[in-house]
């Protein structure tokens, strides 16, 4: 939690603080901490729960009794998810950690230059092409999941990273909110650098681009979350098991014919790590980028 | 925009462009630029967004079992054929009893954790991640901790080890429709997923509720609590809670994960995209069907939209350009 006390998200956070002195009641603060306090509780229970059956034995946990912490804590758990030959556990995390990157690169390239041309660059019938990319929010992806499967495996990219890929990096939800953080993007500094002779694309790459960092910083952590966690799309892509993400091989062990509750649990945790990590680094940005977006009133 | 009439006027004589650089022309245009940046974007939203829609119109109107080349034109029929389907009908009364309890729950729990966050003077960061931090996970793996550890029908579940203490048998959560406790399962992990990032957008928006407004309230006699929220903090947040109500419906609409890996195999509690996954996926393979249904989804989440947008408003709204 070091990160969250840096300035960035303390912005946030200080300007609403005095109004706070007025109504704080010793009474009333202790009561609005026990309160706050017990839902950080039920939060993190999930957690903690995935870290202990990881760690437990299973007779430890479907025996009669339950236990809260393990009697003897298996570290050796940690590396039955790799040694289990019914799924290929490191594959599928090896799979999903191309997608998850080449997803959030091309993804960020392809719909923030989309935005910056929808937000910044005159063209008689921006406004047209603009609505024709609104109107795709309505029809949310996972409604055509139907047709873009039909349309991907009659190109042959089932289980490819192409098809688990490429199909998702046209996201219209992604496009619109660059547009509108670059609405709000001052205008002066694109007009030096153009000015200084270069052209749009110059400008883009020289100026916007290394001046917008923040942003970047907060789309990618954003676009990498879901496409680590992204379930349905995957699940009808890669049918066979070397195409697995790291998803659908959970799914596969919950539904599995055995249950091995351990390992399972220890996939699980393992698959949450590197996105926990990457979120409580990047969680100033995420925040202030989520708060940015356009999205609040 | 004026900026067109002034590249025009100035492309003649360009006096301050270094003579290294030479921009102006076609490659210096804004229309060729504008192509430029948005033409990757948009032959992608052409080929995999708007190509699949169209070709799923097509398909709708054609027997295609097994086939995605479709030689049967049957009109209408698998329009007719999903529209009296039991089980497809089904899925949108299950997706409407979602919405109805899933919209208002997490509005109330993002608002409410929102409003006790920013009232803590201490460690509000420290709280505010706890709450946000279930956003990283997936719903495949918050589906196997509710349905393995805390919602699993025998005695070492979490949740039956704690109502044994006050006495009451095991409950099958996810096992039988009546009672349909499996609802609670479902609910509970997408709130507990969803809420911490509607909280931020909670916090945001009440950050922007200008001071004075509440030192207004208290020079006219409101007392702090039920009455500034009522009248100053609520209607402050009108736009933000619009927005999160219309993306709370979308997320409604494209509910599977859960779903599928909550209730696999079992014939109740589909929603709409499950059943199309198992229609069109599944045994039969009939992309015909799937396709009508799909576009019958289209239709429904398009009215639900737009009627939304005309009783609540579209959040902030577009800036007019």
């Amino acid at each position: 939690m070091t990160t969250t006390t840096t300035p960035p998200a303390d912005r946030v956070d200080t300007s609403a603080k005095p109004r706070r002195v007025r109504t704080g009641s010793v009474l009333g603060s202790t009561g609005l901490y026990v309160a706050t306090g017990v839902a950080a509780l039920l939060f993190l229970i999930p957690f903690y729960l995935i870290v202990r059956n990881a760690l437990m034995t299973d007779p430890e946990i479907t025996g009669e009794e339950w236990k809260w912490f393990p009697t003897d804590i298996q570290w050796g758990n940690i590396s039955e998810p790799f040694d289990d030959t019914s799924v290929d556990f490191a594959r599928s995390l090896w799979n999903s950690a191309v997608v998850g990157v080449l997803h959030t690169v091309g993804t960020l390239l392809v719909c923030s230059l989309a935005g910056y041309g929808l937000a910044r660059i005159p063209f008689k019938h921006a406004n047209k092409v603009f609505y024709a990319v609104l109107g795709t929010l309505m029809v949310p992806t996972a409604v055509t999941f139907v047709p873009s499967f039909v349309l991907v495996s009659s190109l042959g990219w089932i289980d490819t990273y192409r098809g688990l890929i490429i199909p998702g990096l046209f996201s219209g939800f992604t496009c619109f909110l660059f547009r509108q953080y670059f609405l709000g993007f001052p205008k002066e500094l694109e007009e030096a650098a153009r000015v200084d002779g270069l052209g749009y694309m110059g400008a883009y790459w020289r100026v916007v681009v290394p001046n917008s960092l923040n942003f970047f910083a907060a789309m990618a952590t954003i676009t990498f979350i879901s496409g680590w966690n992204s379930f349905l799309w995957p699940l009808v892509i890669g049918q066979d098991p070397s195409a697995w993400t790291v998803q659908v091989a959970l799914s596969n062990y919950m539904t599995g014919q055995t249950v091995n509750f351990h390992l399972i649990f220890m996939a699980t945790a393992i698959s949450i790590l590197p996105l926990v990590f990457v979120f409580l680094f990047l969680q100033r940005w995420l925040v202030q980028g989520i708060a940015q977006t356009g999205i609040k009133g | 925009m004026s900026t067109i009439t002034k590249d025009g006027v100035s492309s003649p004589t360009p006096a301050k462009a270094s003579p290294a650089k030479p921009r102006r022309g076609v490659r210096g245009s804004p229309t060729f630029n504008f192509w430029l940046f948005t033409g990757p974007f948009l032959i992608g939203l052409a080929v995999f967004v708007y190509l699949p829609i169209l070709w799923s119109l097509y398909l709708s109107f054609f027997e295609a079992r097994f086939t995605v080349t479709p030689s049967t034109f049957i009109g209408f029929d698998n329009y007719v054929t999903m529209l009296t389907d039991e089980d497809f009908m089904g899925s949108l009364v299950t997706f409407t009893v979602f919405a109805v309890f899933i919209v208002p729950t997490t509005w109330a729990a993002s608002l409410g954790l929102a409003l006790m966050v920013n009232r803590l003077r201490f460690m509000r960061a420290f709280f505010r991640s706890v709450f946000f931090l279930p956003t990283a996970v997936s719903y495949v793996a918050a589906s196997l901790v509710w349905k393995m550890s805390i919602f699993s029908g025998v005695r070492f579940g979490m949740m039956n080890t704690f109502l044994s203490l006050f006495g009451i048998d095991n409950t099958a959560w996810l096992a039988s429709p009546d009672p349909p406790w499996y609802w609670l399962v479902i609910l509970t992990v997408r709130l507990w997923l969803q809420a911490g990032f509607y909280m931020i957008l909670f916090i945001a928006a009440l950050q922007n509720i200008p001071q004075e407004m509440y030192e207004a309230a208290a020079i006219d006699g409101a007392k702090p609590g039920w009455q500034t929220f009522w009248h100053i903090t609520l209607p402050q947040l009108r736009a933000t809670s619009t927005a999160v109500i219309l993306l709370l419906l979308v997320a409604a609409y494209q509910a599977f994960d859960e779903f599928f890996n909550l209730l696999h195999k079992t014939t109740w509690g589909r929603p709409p995209l499950v059943e199309l996954y198992y229609k069109a996926l599944g045994e039969s393979q009939d992309y015909g069907a799937g396709s009508a249904g799909a576009l019958i989804l289209t239709v429904l989440i398009c009215l639900v939209t737009l009627l939304q947008g005309k009783f609540l408003g579209f959040g902030r709204g577009e800036e007019s350009k």
